[in-house]
């Protein structure tokens, strides 16, 4: 895939430096700096961590795919996200998210083909009174409807990707 | 920066501080939470930054970002202060006027003030805004006055006052008591008392307590915890620190949820801050105790609103829930008695401790005392956080708070409590806001997140979608809740697809009623909630659509098709242009047909035609 | 001694005993699934739940997980009790349709066919093999994965698990034979996994046996002692 991330043996040591002392109770943080860096959570990663943290591989693995901010495949370089909260879903959030699932022919929880661009849902963000909302690579974007939701893709697709 | 080592310099300081804002007159706020940032609260501030520079008025005029006062629908807000002028749907292109009218004039910009919906009235200050008129913001109130990232703004304002009082004057027990007498029951949504939960905790052997915020505000429609966090972090770690000294424990977390970075961020800043003042460390204000707090992210799972779940995910495990007994108060985080408590729920106890526990007492009804905040969304007109005594009716919230149903629409039901609560309907508006009145109509106060429907919202699938929402945060441990919801949503999902059966509804119930009282944590014991309520209050909708194949709000799009009213149809062509499946024909200037077997039921039509001439039926 | 009331008879319990203990001790059976004396109570399945009588009126608990209370009325097969048992007994049933102890479990319990399809699965989460691997085996080489539905029983990874042993501990607390042992070319694999460790058949009967490392390892052992 076009745009994987390199996995640097030298950047998990340093991350894990802190959480050694910790053991179990740093697995959690230690994952979300491995997540936000590479985009998710490369298997050699995760057992390197294991090792380091005095964490069961089992363990690691189990949490790791527990919870969704994790992810064992890569995620595309820029997240669109959906909030499909009960007042986001009221105000017609489904609509929303069938349309921009539709331009980019993916379902949520996939990424294009070409790496770039993920789907994703929320259920809930916390910013209700704007709702529906649309979230793109960290910018929120509210009082969504389908209509805007085209433009915003065309505003926010980089050249050159399927839409 | 100092660091204060007794009572007499924190006061020092704050006269130091309140001194030297005396000298000027007005302070203008700026909203800087989550909700007017996405509105573009952020380029308002710079904009008004270099306004106000051009226009030199910088020494008679504080500029702040602030934390949110609670009218989001009207993003981005600007208060001016001390009048309380309220300035709403800001941009950057209207700083200069801003300034020029109202900072060097002191006039008015009429185009910004608040209008209201039915009157046409334009009202220029806080107080008198109907939103704000019946709120009684004790929480809230504080977070359009200062910088969520300043302690000192904190400390001006009366900030760890109480704190220092407690330290001083008062013994663990004393504020246990003091707590207890307030009468302040747990904000998270159980309403368990909070004095008795400390005093338990307080009591249970051993020398290592801790203490935990649950600030993992999971319920969708819920941001209250959010806007406190992210708004007046200073105020929740004073009450952390009082909690602790009171039950014994010397150290504390508090556990966000991952999708609120920006909270994480400011209470980041306000532990840094209060360590680098004394208030967080070694021998706070030279009292002898030593207290610290950490903060640990979620990581996108519901279920670590549940206090066992919570405590695993800290110990680096998987978010499942064990059986109580033992309760975190006798074992809890590393086998150790832990106090955990909601963010709204410690964000109260500086205000017990200062004010005394007769005056927190004051506000409330018998059983619950003090004040609530609720979030109001969904098909409400002014949609935000809302700071009310308990025992506030419904009407008044929907109705006078809220302003109504947008669109002229009709009120259908106000749902309470999340994925964990029910819908309440319109003949139980007059019932007074309580944990126990809520109960008894079938809902739950839960975190407060109260979502409003209309008429065109369909009570089955609004039922489907919460038992959705279940089935994907479910930790799936025990059988109850993992297979008993999923055959729930099962069964709910063929009635909005026009498959219902006969039976059906007895099934949901039987199923509910087993699953409540059967599974092994509070996310399945309460997730029939929503099934059970809107089949106690809107069973004809279900049997519409099992026995006559038919949704009333004609929301279910297997059960409902779109046509093009002959008579209205101008035959412009816009919807043919636009439809993504094709299904529209029809020669220019001649009315337009839609064939069913193509229609996907998009809704492009419906938002495009200017002649009201799709029809949904 | 903890006394309590039993169905009726006051009974007489050690202390940190659970319910399920104690109306073991004394004769009176409780279903179980999830429940095994070797391991620490896990209270997921549900089926041992008894009627406890509390301060807001009776409620069902887990008797292996809940404890003995002093002056506590249980009751541990009321109408209530059986009602939710036969539920869970259908939803079982539901999602493992040919598991046979779950079959033979529902024809116990009085329950027909489930009302609805969920699943073909043999696995009941139950978690045995998981905990025995944990608290008995020490290896911890599978774990619970994902969430909620599509939980399962796994090694990291679904492959090879560097830390089994291939004691087959797993393969024998399994209460619906869903895991299998299976011997594959020569490595010696549970389940649909694979582990890496090398097996030699016995010269003698072509039974396989644990490989050289950890024979290696226990020879170790052993000759230390």
């Amino acid at each position: 895939m076009k745009s994987q991330p390199r996995f640097d043996v030298g950047e998990i040591e340093e991350l894990l430096q802190n959480g050694e002392e910790h053991g179990d109770s740093s697995l959690m943080a230690v994952l979300e700096e491995i997540q936000a860096r590479y985009r998710y959570l490369p298997k050699d990663a995760l057992i390197l961590v294991s090792e380091r943290l005095g964490v069961p591989l089992s363990q690691t693995y189990s949490v790791a795919t527990f919870y969704n901010a994790f992810s064992l495949k890569p995620k595309g370089r820029h997240i669109i996200n959906v909030c499909l909260g009960t007042a986001c879903i009221v105000r017609g959030s489904r609509k929303v998210l069938d349309r921009i699932s539709d331009r980019l022919g993916i379902q949520p929880g996939e990424t294009t083909d070409d790496g770039e661009l993920s789907l994703e849902t929320v259920n809930c963000l916390g910013a209700c009174a704007l709702g529906p909302i649309v979230v793109v690579d960290g910018d929120h974007h509210g009082k969504m409807t389908a209509a805007r939701a085209e433009k915003l893709l065309a505003e926010s697709v980089p050249e050159g990707v399927e839409a | 920066m100092t660091v204060l080592k007794t009572q007499a310099e924190l006061v020092e300081l704050r006269d130091a501080l309140v001194t030297r804002a005396e000298g000027v007159a007005r302070l203008v706020a700026v909203c800087g939470g989550t909700g007017c940032r996405a509105l573009g609260s952020e380029s308002v501030f710079r904009a008004l930054e270099s306004e106000m520079a051009n226009q030199g008025i910088g020494d008679q005029v504080t500029l702040k970002m602030t934390g949110c006062p609670g009218f989001c629908e009207k993003g981005p807000l600007v208060v001016i202060r001390p009048d309380g002028l309220f300035y709403q749907g800001v941009r950057a292109e209207d700083v200069p006027e801003l300034v020029a009218k109202t900072l060097v004039e002191g006039e008015i910009v009429e185009s910004l003030l608040y209008t209201d919906a039915e009157t046409g009235e334009r009202i220029a200050y806080e107080r008198q805004i109907p939103f704000y008129a019946k709120q009684r913001p004790q929480l809230l109130g504080m977070n359009s006055r200062l910088d969520p990232t300043s302690i000192t703004d904190y400390i001006s304002l009366g900030g760890y006052a109480a704190l220092s009082k407690a330290l001083s004057e008062m013994s663990p027990e004393d504020v246990i008591e003091e707590v207890t007498k307030a009468g302040l029951r747990g904000r998270g949504g159980a309403g368990f008392p909070t004095g008795q939960k400390w005093r338990i905790t307080r009591n249970a052997p051993g020398d290592v307590k801790y203490i935990i915020c649950n600030a993992d505000e999971g319920d969708p429609g819920a941001f209250m915890d959010r806007a406190m966090v992210e708004g007046n972090p200073h105020r929740l770690l004073e009450g952390l620190i009082i909690g602790g000294y009171a039950i014994g424990a010397t150290r504390g977390f508090v556990y966000v949820r991952a999708e609120y970075p920006l909270a994480a961020k400011h209470l980041g800043m306000a532990i840094d801050q209060a360590r680098e003042y004394g208030l967080l460390g070694r021998d706070i204000l030279g009292s002898g105790f030593d207290f610290d707090i950490g903060i640990v992210l979620g990581a996108g799972a519901f279920v670590c609103g549940e206090e066992t779940a919570l405590m695993a995910s800290i110990e680096g495990r998987t978010g499942e829930p064990r059986p109580r007994p033992p309760y975190p108060s006798e074992s809890g985080l590393w086998g150790k008695p832990t106090n955990i408590n909601n963010v709204k729920t410690w964000a109260n106890i500086p205000i017990i401790i200062e004010g005394g526990a007769d005056r927190y007492a004051q506000i409330g009804t018998e059983r619950s005392k003090g004040t609530k905040i609720f979030s109001v969304v969904g098909k409400i007109n002014n949609t935000g956080l809302v700071e009310v005594p308990i025992g506030t009716t419904l009407r008044e919230l929907v109705f006078d708070v809220g302003g109504g149903i947008p669109g002229g629409k009709q009120f259908k039901a106000v749902q309470i409590g999340g994925p964990s609560g029910g819908c309440i309907p319109r003949e139980h508006l007059d019932t007074p806001i309580d944990y126990e009145t809520l109960t008894e109509l079938g809902a739950m106060m839960g975190s407060g997140g109260m979502v409003v429907v209309d008429e065109d919202t369909c009570m089955v699938e609004f039922a489907r979608y919460f038992m959705d929402f279940v089935q994907q945060e479910s930790c799936g441990k025990c059988v109850p809740c993992r297979l008993g919801t999923r055959a729930m949503l099962e069964v709910l999902t063929r009635i909005t697809q026009g498959q219902g059966r006969e039976g059906d509804v007895e099934y949901l119930l039987e199923l509910g009623g087993q699953i409540k009282q059967s599974s092994l944590c509070g996310l399945g014991q309460t997730a029939p909630n929503p099934v059970l309520s809107t089949i106690r209050y809107f069973r004809d909708e279900y049997e519409a659509h099992i026995l006559d194949r038919c949704c009333p709000s004609h929301a279910c799009k297997p059960l409902i098709h779109y046509s093009i009213d002959v008579e209205k149809c101008t035959g412009c062509g816009r919807c043919l242009r636009k439809c993504p499946a094709e299904a529209i024909s029809g020669a220019k200037k001649e009315p337009h047909v839609i064939d069913r077997e193509k229609c996907i039921k998009c809704g492009t039509c419906l938002e495009l035609c200017k002649f009201d001439a799709v029809v949904v039926e | 001694m903890i006394s309590l009331t039993i169905d009726g008879h006051k009974v007489e319990a050690l202390e940190g005993s659970s319910i399920l203990e104690a109306a073991r001790e004394h004769g009176i059976e409780i279903p179980t699934l999830c429940f095994h004396e070797a391991l620490e109570p896990y209270g997921s399945c549900r089926l041992c739940v008894v009627e406890l009588e509390t301060p807001r009126g009776p409620r069902l608990v887990a008797s292996c997980v809940y404890p003995a209370e002093e002056g506590a009325m249980v009751e541990t097969n009321s109408e209530k009790v059986q009602a939710s048992r036969r539920m869970t007994a259908e939803l079982l049933l539901a999602a493992a349709p040919h598991a046979k102890a779950i079959q033979e479990l529902t024809v116990r319990m009085g329950v027909q066919e489930p009302r609805v399809s969920l699943s073909d699965n043999d696995c009941i989460l139950c978690g045995l093999c998981v905990r025995a691997c944990k608290e008995i085996v020490g290896a911890m080489a599978i774990s619970l994965v994902n969430r909620g539905f599509s939980k399962e029983v796994s090694p990291p990874f679904e492959t090879g698990s560097n830390s089994c042993v291939g004691c087959t501990t797993c393969v024998f607390i399994c209460p619906t034979g869903a895991i299998k042992l299976e011997d594959v070319l020569g490595n010696r694999s549970v389940h649909r996994w694979e582990s890496d460790f090398d097996v030699r058949a016995c010269k003698l009967c072509g039974d396989h046996f644990l490989g050289p490392e950890v024979s290696t390892d226990l020879e170790k052992a052993l000759t230390e002692e």
